[in-house]
């Protein structure tokens, strides 16, 4: 393919975009997975639950990124729910919890899958609002507004979070929790209770990523599959728990795709993201921002 | 006990009676098992149920005249998840424990090429379930395809004529990184070759792409005068989406030709008016006539709307009875189950279907393939039922179904009435 500087731009320019919507969808795992070493590999099945949702509460004229944040409150209970039911089945048992808890994790994304399968079928939903299906034109390139949308959620996603870890009192515990819970234990916090409250912020947050899904692009049940290697890929590029490092890593990937994809071809795009993983973790294996 | 010589007839006459009901006979038989692994979840899911409610449809019709061979028709089939490394576990499944009968393949291309091997090893009849090309390699002489297509030729060859008659000189080809999208996608590179088109630019992408929008862009700096599109569901709607959002400049003609999935309902509705312009195949559009098509098409509206499956059932559910009605008419001339006497037979033979007549070359694909290439026009948002009506999918190839010229360039199509 010739090389052409303003192919090249836009490559990086919507590099850009598409990372921040990579990394708006791998916030919540950053805290789950990143912060509380808990393996919730059903992260991306919950973001299609809630792209469902949202879908849902959609079809009362709601617009997708509102109804994202009204379903906040309700996925921060099923989170607490969630991890509830993880802690006492498994992670108060023992050493063994991590193997079992993937098991437990599988289990609950595979439940999701089937459960939406049931109820809403396999066909693929679309929402609708003004920003979907128009794009913003800048000089000869032209942007489409829901990777706008998902970009200003992604930064925001990323600024409140950083700002709340950083802080607040709940905030600075739950980064505690994740550094050393004896610690915690002994200035009198409940490790369990912070672990449940992040559980319940990260699940949260996936209802709010599930909406920019859907905005991005159609939903079908079993679309999570798609997202547990991207995903995992930014946390563990970004260094666990960075919520910086999160949209950074993103940043790189969604770059990355693009230029590939642009100049080599797309059937490269993931091996070559995937590639850099491999060699950012070799020279640093805590990752970008890792301690 | 002493049994008597009257007892003796007695028992005899009854057994002979109990012989001669054909009931009798059925439950000593058993039902001909048919097995089908077909998509019920995934990508391909939402055609795979409404192919397997028109292949229950069929079931139930022969059972009323009496199944095949007298014996009651009963279907088998599992989901195979739109998943080719599902497929051979569940056809060995069908065979070693279901001990199916007969075999019908999976709906799509993907899904059947995993067990191709499976049943030449065991040389079994094999009713295709709209593939592409699985067979071209493999060369297995009891396979019969139901899809309207042969080769890549019969497939591209409308959309590429439509184009060239417009005046396009190049082309540009978007595919999946599939067998599907592959096999259609190098057939047409090999045929716009063949009649002089210059290709300007070539993307194949992983079935993982989420967004299409740089892909477009590029196609756009082309300037390609043609875009050959090779697509699975989900890529297919991305692939809309982002034609509209970034458009392809004006001089392409023609957009579209192998984008699987705007033939599914659920997706045509969606995309609605963003659907205005494209030029892509189908498998039946209205207005196509065929004999009995009109009754199965209202029957199936029926049922459709109580199994919650695609309402119009336009692609793939004629063409699952047509196999039905395949099998049933060659059972019927053979009086056997078994595959090389089926295979000889449909080989040697045009069956009549709700299709319209089919028979098959030696590959086992269509004699005369017919691949309709439709434009949409003037669609509306969010209403299912224009797609009833002609002149929403304008037949624009091949002669003997032409409803109207193509519209050209596709800018201009976008806003045709």
């Amino acid at each position: 393919m010739d090389f052409s500087l303003d192919l090249l731009t836009e490559a990086v320019l919507f590099g850009v975009l598409l990372g921040c919507f990579y990394a708006a969808v791998s916030i919540g795992l950053s805290v789950s997975f990143g912060l509380l070493d808990v393996p919730h590999v059903a992260h991306p099945a919950l973001m299609v639950l809630g792209a469902y949702c949202t879908w849902l509460v959609g079809r009362y004229g709601v617009d997708p990124i509102v109804a994202g944040i009204c379903l906040m409150p309700v996925f921060f209970l099923l989170g607490i729910g969630v991890y509830r039911f993880y802690y006492e089945t498994f992670e108060k048992r023992g050493s063994e919890a991590g193997v079992r808890g993937l098991a437990f994790f599988f289990g609950v994304a595979f439940i999701i899958e089937v459960g939406l399968i049931l109820v809403f079928g396999v066909d693929q939903r679309m929402v609708e609002a003004a920003y979907i299906g128009k794009s913003l034109a800048v000089g000869e390139y032209r942007i489409p507004w829901r990777l706008v949308v998902a970009f200003g959620v992604a930064l925001s996603l990323t600024a409140i979070l950083t700002l709340y870890l950083s802080k607040t009192f709940t905030g600075r515990a739950i980064k505690a929790v994740a550094q050393d819970e004896p610690a915690l234990r002994l200035m009198g916090a409940n490790p369990v209770r912070i672990k449940q409250w992040a559980f319940g912020i990260a699940t949260a947050v996936a209802a709010l990523s599930g909406a920019m899904l859907i905005v991005v692009g159609p939903v079908e049940p079993s679309m999570d599959r798609i997202y547990i290697g991207r995903t995992f890929c930014v946390v563990v590029l970004a260094g666990l728990g960075s919520m910086t490092g999160t949209l950074v890593a993103g940043l790189i990937l969604g770059v990355t795709e693009s230029i590939v994809l642009t100049q080599f071809g797309a059937s490269w795009a993931p091996a070559v993201a995937f590639s850099l993983l491999l060699i950012v973790l070799g020279i640093r294996p805590q990752g970008l921002f890792g301690r | 006990m002493k049994i008597s010589r009257r007892n003796w007839l007695a028992a005899a006459l009854a057994a002979v009676g109990v012989a001669a009901v054909p009931g009798a006979s059925i439950a000593q038989q058993g039902p001909v098992k048919i097995g089908i692994g077909i998509s019920q979840t995934g990508t391909l899911g939402g055609g795979g149920k409404a192919a397997l409610l028109a292949l229950q449809m069929w079931v139930e019709d022969v059972n009323k005249k009496g199944g095949l061979l007298n014996r009651k028709v009963e279907l088998i089939a599992y989901d195979d998840q739109s998943n080719p490394a599902t497929t051979p576990g569940i056809y060995t499944k069908l065979l070693d424990v279901d001990k199916v009968d007969l075999l019908i393949a999976p709906y799509g291309t993907v899904p059947t090429a995993p067990i191709m091997p499976l049943v030449k090893q065991r040389d079994l009849l094999l009713m295709g379930n709209f593939s592409f090309q699985v067979n071209h390699t493999v060369k297995h002489d009891k396979w019969f395809n139901n899809a309207p297509w042969g080769d890549a030729t019969s497939w591209t060859e409308g959309f590429l004529q439509v184009g060239q008659k417009a005046g396009a000189k190049s082309i540009a080809f978007i595919a999946a990184d599939q067998e599907f999208a592959q096999n259609l996608a190098n057939g047409a590179k090999a045929v716009a070759k063949k009649t002089g088109l210059k290709t300007v630019y070539e993307q194949n992408y992983p079935p993982s792409t989420v967004d299409f929008s740089s892909m477009i862009r590029a196609v756009r700096n082309a300037k390609a005068d043609m875009v050959f599109i090779c697509s699975y569901p989900n890529d297919s709607v991305a692939l809309v989406r982002a034609i509209n959002e970034i458009g392809v400049g004006s001089s392409v003609k023609l957009i579209g030709g192998g984008m699987v999935g705007l033939q599914f309902t659920p997706i045509m509705e969606s995309l609605g008016s963003s659907l205005n312009g494209i030029v892509n195949y189908t498998s039946y559009a209205p207005g196509m006539k065929y004999e009995g098509i009109d009754d199965f098409l209202k029957r199936y509206t029926a049922k459709a709307a109580e199994a919650k499956v695609d309402p119009l059932g336009f692609y793939l559910p004629p063409f699952n009875y047509a196999i039905g009605q395949v099998l049933e008419q060659a059972t019927a001339a053979t009086k056997s189950l078994d595959s090389k006497v089926l295979a000889a037979w449909l080989h040697k033979n045009e069956v009549k279907t709700i299709v319209g007549p089919i028979s098959w070359g030696p590959d086992g694909e269509r004699a005369k393939p017919s691949v309709p290439m439709v434009q949409f026009r003037n669609l509306q948002d969010k209403n299912v039922e224009q797609f009833r009506q002609t002149g929403k999918q304008v037949i624009v190839y091949p002669p003997q179904f032409h409803q109207g010229d193509a519209i050209v360039p596709f800018e201009k199509a976008r806003s045709a009435k």
